[in-house]
């Protein structure tokens, strides 16, 4: 059992003292980076000082039907942040959307269906929003992949076609390539964690006061679900999102141009 | 009549590119000449169906191109685009993909000859032959699909004199070896006539027969 650990406000104050150390350093070194540094110290302060009230309500409440809401939001979020990375792309919120709600409600379902975990909030909520994160993540890459092969790669494409592939034929291996993209990055820092960094979760349980085989054990679950997760999202995210791309006529569209 | 455009108008990005274009294009080998930007490949496109007119009609031997089944379609009138444009992997398994699609067997060695080729080359990477040959293979990609029209665009452009007189020869051979018709788009006049059963000048988005038309 993890032995809970209590901060209080004074202690969050005092590591601000490492956030003046990189204003300072901006500052310094003429970065610009002092506004933004403030920025994401104050944003990050309001939107997890609120999450956290909101978490705290739901576990409170322990009704997965809040969970499921919450969930939800999360995937919205997502898929509306991960949209402005893949502006290459045409209309590439619903694949976006599609992705990390499949990739969110599998995940935890196996999970919970294999008895990893129990189907509680307290579970659930963490879970779920580590799924969602780093499957926004593996989507935003495929498709911004995706949207820069095929603005490239337009004059293959449109030879393929021309031989009467269909569209899906004709894009097969560019849909490969976004799906890798998609998921090496996470399948690289699996193959490299404890040996180059400690994830998150398993500094979070040993600072908590866990053992280190329970925090390990943690870590490895969490490993093995977002690799399923990943590739769930950027799988369904590129073969959603391609077709966006093409008439019913096999035809590729004109090219939106990126903004911004 | 093989192709037959009425009214035909196409924009691309916002701006027209053929304006009301209304030609009738014949069998045999027509060669399409104009400048840079005449909208060449354009019309080549939309004779593949890679791209649809906004409005007016393309009709091909009587019929409306929007009524045939466009993968059907694309495997008979058959683009080799201006550009090499070969996928990974070895000439053998460039030139049979179109046929592979539709599930045909691909007359591998025969196709390789009519496009100037021999068998040895079939083993070899695509990607690692020089800009003419790759130039061949994509015609012999085409010829694969034994396809009733060739649609030819720039198929000398990148290419130095030896080549392109090379290529040319092979075209003029692929005509009498061939039933298919073959429209070919040049920006270069002389090329037109040396290959042109018919020259046609399309400028300002305007079609013209030649007046001087020379056969080759």
């Amino acid at each position: 059992m993890i032995a809970a650990i209590h901060l209080g406000i004074g202690q969050v104050a005092a590591s601000l003292a490492l956030v003046a150390v990189a204003a300072v350093v901006s500052i310094w070194q003429r970065a610009d980076l002092e506004r933004d540094v403030a920025i994401a110290t104050v944003r990050s302060f309001i939107q997890l000082t609120a999450i956290g009230y909101v978490i705290k309500l739901i576990f409170e409440q322990n009704n997965l039907a809040f969970v499921a809401a919450l969930l939800a939001v999360m995937v919205l979020f997502g898929a509306i942040t991960a949209r402005h990375r893949a502006r290459r792309v045409p209309h590439a919120f619903w694949p976006l959307l599609l992705a990390l709600a499949l990739a969110g409600a599998t995940t935890l379902l196996l999970v919970v269906a294999l008895g990893v975990f129990k189907p509680q909030a307290r579970y659930l909520v963490p879970v779920g929003g580590m799924v969602i994160g780093n499957a926004m993540t593996a989507a935003a890459v495929a498709l911004n992949r995706l949207g820069d092969d095929v603005a490239d790669g337009a004059a293959q494409i449109e030879a393929t076609l021309a031989l009467g592939a269909t569209a899906s034929e004709a894009m097969r291996p560019l849909l490969r390539r976004s799906l890798r993209s998609g998921m090496i990055p996470l399948i690289d820092s699996t193959k490299t964690t404890g040996l180059i960094f400690f994830p998150g979760t398993m500094v979070g349980m040993l600072l908590a006061g866990a053992t280190p085989i329970n925090a390990v054990r943690l870590q490895l679950i969490l490993l093995y679900v977002l690799l399923g997760s990943v590739a769930l999202a950027a799988l369904t995210s590129v073969h959603i999102a391609y077709r966006n791309f093409f008439t019913k006529a096999h035809q590729l569209r004109e090219l939106p141009q990126p903004s911004g | 009549m093989l192709f037959a455009l009425r009214e035909m108008t196409y924009r691309r990005g916002g701006r027209v590119i053929l304006p009301a274009l209304t030609v009738a294009l014949e069998e045999g080998m027509t060669a399409l000449v104009g400048p840079s930007g005449a909208g060449k490949s354009t019309l080549l496109r939309l004779l593949n169906r890679l791209a649809d007119p906004d409005s007016g009609t393309i009709h091909y031997r009587g019929r409306d191109l929007r009524d045939y089944d466009v993968l059907e379609l694309r495997r008979e009138i058959a683009l080799v685009p201006q550009l090499p444009a070969l996928l990974p992997g070895s000439v053998a398994e460039n030139v049979s993909y179109g046929p592979r699609l539709c599930g045909r067997q691909c007359e591998l060695n025969r196709a390789l000859a009519l496009a100037g080729l021999d068998s040895t080359f079939a083993e070899r990477s695509a990607q690692q032959l020089s800009v003419g040959e790759q130039q061949r293979v994509m015609l012999a990609r085409a010829l694969a699909l034994e396809p009733a029209v060739l649609l030819l665009d720039e198929p000398t452009a990148a290419l130095d004199e030896r080549s392109r007189d090379a290529v040319e020869r092979t075209l003029l051979e692929l005509h009498q070896r061939v039933s298919a018709a073959i429209i070919v788009v040049t920006h270069d006049q002389g090329q037109a006539h040396r290959l042109g059963d018919r020259v046609l000048i399309l400028d300002g988005g305007r079609i013209q027969p030649q007046p001087q038309a020379v056969s080759a």
